[in-house]
């Protein structure tokens, strides 16, 4: 694992010699980036190489680490004191008139913190990047409060902490560590990362990491207890922070973050579902909220103005959404929008997708585009992947959800019938799982596929045979899907709404009447639907939750709650009701 | 007035002196909606912006109501989460930068009713100023649709197609009876008029003895999407409301629409007064 491209520069401080590597265009903000705890640089190389596109990224390793000198004794040369000091060196070296942005993940976070919180760097930096890493003193006070006024919830959160915390103890005691991580414990590391964490086998960490584990331990040595048990009352941060919280972290819960705005007043909260090594599995999503962060605290552009629920966590995702031209398509992509998250509208009415987009634009997606594309044309959809991946990268949510309704007696349906329900309604979401997914699966950085079936999928129905059918093998599919996709952290729901009030009764098609009688039940339908009068916004939020909690089938309304309780614990019931007369 | 209505000359003459009053108590009310607007500022709560509309009206001659002033603010002026009458009144919701709000108010002057809704923002809003922009296709659509004498309830659900198009969810249907428009009509002056629940028992009085005739010959003075609505147009002044709503933002016009029984269309139905706040709008934005 290299950097390339960097160039090199060593950097004198305090008796020690850093290596700092440097990346990109030196005219350009200077964002540099610090490691944790037992890496080097080169745990950054991915998100390195995406920044350095537009800024001029400086790396260094930490001392004692990579390629940069240990101090002797080691025992006091890692406080934090010391570790401003060779930040502050550095900085001056590669940016001497320019504060810097600054990035820290996991022990280069917990020393980003003391940076961004003291005197003397006030200035010099111009946005932290924090992810997986607190403050020492803000962890100090936190303890505290817990400490001094126990509630049950919060005796809770100190335990779990206390629990994820065991390697503090063990980094603790003398020697061991040592011995563990220059024997067995630092050859076995990197598998142990690739099983555990889901980090790509490319080479990291680097064969440094035995004496940088071994010199690491005196990071927690020299400060974790003094600071906790004396944590400081004046750590401000000065400069706007973004918080990056992986949900998946194992040494860090996100409840630690509760308090954080009392810290840090400028403060943009995102998350990230993952596991810890967030630089090595996700750098595209890093790369991009970094990228935002930098340029919106240089002044270029707003902050964003996402209000949304849930905006920490699809602020800037792309999120590609068919159907999207009416009813829960429109709703879930304005949803996403709400989110401030990206959107490409789908949708074969053009005017519809188009319309969409716009509104999107307006209630804060940071950009919308519409695409007019029917979803049952194998060759369109096929374009519309290679188009949306070159053009505007690979999608993070996609959701199937175009459909069409047909209703009518299995004898009144013909084979044409058949054909045109199921190439929308399965076949729409087999094009967009096998092309989008697709891309999601090959970038191996996560992502989610909802795909809209229906209550129909579990509730049999003489007056809905082949929507039911559709339905029911887009539930199955996205099953089976999610069983496929679950060790590449890609997530699979099927949401199951029920009755919702949009115009997909006055669209669908009534099997073996004549025209005006389709007509009139089309209306009749629309109107029932519009009494029952459940919102798709609703199913919107259900659709956003889902791909939050990752869940893998969602029934919506009430009726498609009941329903779905019932397909499990009285199917003979429901067999009994599908053979009732609908009232159309 | 410069348009004639199509009837014989002195009832012609008659109806456009009484336009004349209609017209000049609409006015009235928009320079209320548009003076009490100006003096908005961040803190103010919607029983205060009622109460502003109340004294400026009532300092200028104001003495009864079709109903009181109106003041909806942020997402209440897309009525959402509203199920009860009694939510239309305002509340202690409290002005923002950058929230929506609307004036609502009907005013009567001189035994002249006016009904008018005013639609506006602290500052930037760029949704709401969209609303606004695609109320126009709104006003046309009903104007035209009047004309070609099309059953109120087919326009109405027109309407509520164009609205689902435009990706707005249909506010109005929040209303009383869901009604997008209803009747106006003069208004006996009495010493003392008391109102009901917002509405003043006078106008309130007037709209019944509508709905008691209207019921006998098969029409009524509120335009609904129910069957009762499923008529032509008839003659009169109505207060049309098309009011749009787009997550947690709504944006509405009022003003009143002059149906004759003439045979020309133009003067068939026309818009009482084209020179309004959010018709200006529109011509300035072109």
């Amino acid at each position: 694992m290299s950097l390339e491209g960097a160039r090199e520069r060593w950097v004198r401080t305090g008796g020690i010699e850093l290596c700092v590597a440097e990346l990109g265009d030196e005219t350009q903000p200077t964002v540099v980036l610090v490691h944790g705890y037992p890496d080097s640089k080169e745990v950054w190389s991915e998100v390195a190489g995406r920044l350095s596109e537009r800024f001029h990224v400086v790396l260094y390793d930490v001392r004692g680490h990579g390629r940069s000198t240990a101090p002797q004794p080691l025992r006091g040369g890692f406080t934090l004191e010391k570790l401003t000091d060779d930040f502050l060196a550095v900085a001056d070296a590669v940016s001497p008139d320019r504060p810097v942005h600054l990035v820290g993940h996991d022990w280069g976070s917990v020393q980003s913190w003391e940076f961004v919180t003291v005197k003397r760097t006030e200035g010099r930096i111009a946005s932290f990047t924090s992810m997986s890493g607190p403050s020492l003193d803000h962890f100090g006070h936190w303890i505290k409060r817990r400490v001094k006024r126990p509630t049950p919830r919060r005796v809770g959160q100190l335990l779990g902490q206390g629990a994820k915390s065991w390697y503090v103890y063990l980094l603790h005691t003398p020697v061991l560590p040592e011995l563990a991580w220059r024997g067995p414990l630092g050859r076995r590391w990197p598998k142990i990362l690739q099983r555990v964490e889901k980090v790509p086998a490319d080479g990291y960490p680097t064969p440094s990491l035995p004496s940088d584990a071994a010199h690491g331990a005196w990071l927690y040595r020299d400060n974790v207890r003094a600071r906790l048990s004396r944590p400081r009352t004046d750590a401000y941060a000065h400069a706007p922070v973004q918080l990056v919280t992986p949900l998946g972290d194992a040494f860090l819960s996100e409840k630690l973050y509760d308090e954080l705005e009392l810290w840090a007043p400028q403060l943009v909260r995102r998350t990230l579902p993952a596991k810890h090594w967030i630089p090595r599995t996700r750098p595209d999503q890093l790369a991009s909220w970094i990228t935002e962060f930098v340029i919106a605290s240089e002044g270029g552009r707003p902050a964003p103005v996402a209000s949304g629920p849930y905006a920490d966590r699809f602020g800037g995702q792309l999120v590609l959404v068919t159907g999207a031209g009416s009813g829960i398509g429109r709703a879930t992509a304005y949803a996403f929008a709400e989110a401030g998250a990206r959107v490409v509208a789908v949708d074969r009415n053009a005017e519809g997708a188009a319309r969409t987009a716009e509104m999107s634009r307006l209630i804060g997606a940071p950009d919308a585009w519409a695409e007019t594309v029917d979803v049952s044309d194998e060759q369109a959809m096929e374009k519309l992947a290679e188009k949306v991946a070159t053009e505007y990268g690979v999608v993070d949510v996609l959701v199937n959800n175009a459909g069409i309704g047909l209703s009518g007696s299995f004898f009144d349906t013909t084979a044409e019938d058949w054909r045109k329900v199921l190439d929308v309604n399965l076949w729409g979401v087999i094009h967009g799982c096998r092309l989008f997914g697709k891309q999601m699966a090959e970038r191996g950085q996560g992502g989610h596929i909802v795909n809209t079936a229906s209550a129909a999928a579990y509730q049999p129905s003489k007056a809905l045979p082949a929507y039911s059918t559709s339905k029911a093998a887009v539930l199955m599919l996205s099953e089976c899907l999610r069983a496929e996709l679950a060790g590449q952290g890609i997530g699979v729901s099927a949401i199951c709404p029920g009755f919702v009030h949009t115009n997909i009764t006055s669209t669908a098609r009534f099997a073996g009447v004549a025209a005006e009688e389709e007509k009139r039940r089309q209306k009749r339908a629309a109107r029932l639907y519009r009494l029952r009068g459940y919102p798709p916004e609703k199913v919107a939020d259900a659709v956003l939750r889902a791909v939050v909690r990752n869940q893998a089938v969602v029934p919506v309304t009430p009726e498609a709650r009941g329903a779905h309780l019932m397909s499990r614990f009285a199917p003979r019931a429901l067999r009994a009701i599908a053979r009732l007369e609908p009232p159309l | 007035m410069t348009r004639m209505v199509g009837m014989t000359k002195g009832a012609a003459a008659e109806l456009s002196a009484e336009l004349r009053g209609f017209k000049e108590v609409q006015r009235l009310a928009y320079a209320c909606a548009e003076a009490v607007a100006a003096q908005l500022k961040p803190g103010v709560t919607e029983r205060e912006a009622a109460r502003m509309q109340r004294v400026w009206l009532r300092e200028r001659g104001v003495r009864d109501w079709f109903h009181l002033p109106f003041a909806w603010f942020g997402d209440r002026t897309a009525f959402v989460n509203f199920r009860v009458p009694l939510q239309f009144f305002p509340t202690d919701r409290r002005l923002e930068p950058g929230m929506p709000f609307i004036l609502d108010m009907a005013p009567v002057h001189k035994g002249c009713t006016a009904d008018i809704g005013y639609s506006g923002s602290l500052g930037l809003n760029p949704v709401q100023d969209k609303l606004l922009a695609d109320l126009e296709a709104h006003r046309e659509l009903i104007l035209r649709e009047v004309r070609e004498r099309r059953p109120l309830r087919e326009i109405y659900e027109d309407v509520d197609r164009l609205m689902v198009r435009q990706g707005y969810a249909n506010r109005h249907r929040a209303y009383p009876f869901g009604v997008i428009a209803h009747k106006v009509d003069r208004v006996k002056e009495r010493a003392w008029s008391p109102h009901l629940f917002g509405f003043g028992t006078q106008s309130l009085k007037g709209l019944a003895g509508d709905a008691l005739r209207g019921h006998r010959d098969g029409w009524s003075p509120l335009w609904s999407p129910y069957r009762f609505s499923d008529h032509p147009p008839r003659p009169g002044l109505w207060a049309v409301e098309p009011h749009l709503g787009f997550r947690g933002t709504g944006a509405k016009f009022e003003e009143i629409l002059v149906v004759t029984d003439s045979r020309d269309p133009e003067q068939s139905a026309f818009w009482l007064d084209d020179d309004l706040p959010h018709v200006r709008r529109w011509a300035e934005d072109r």
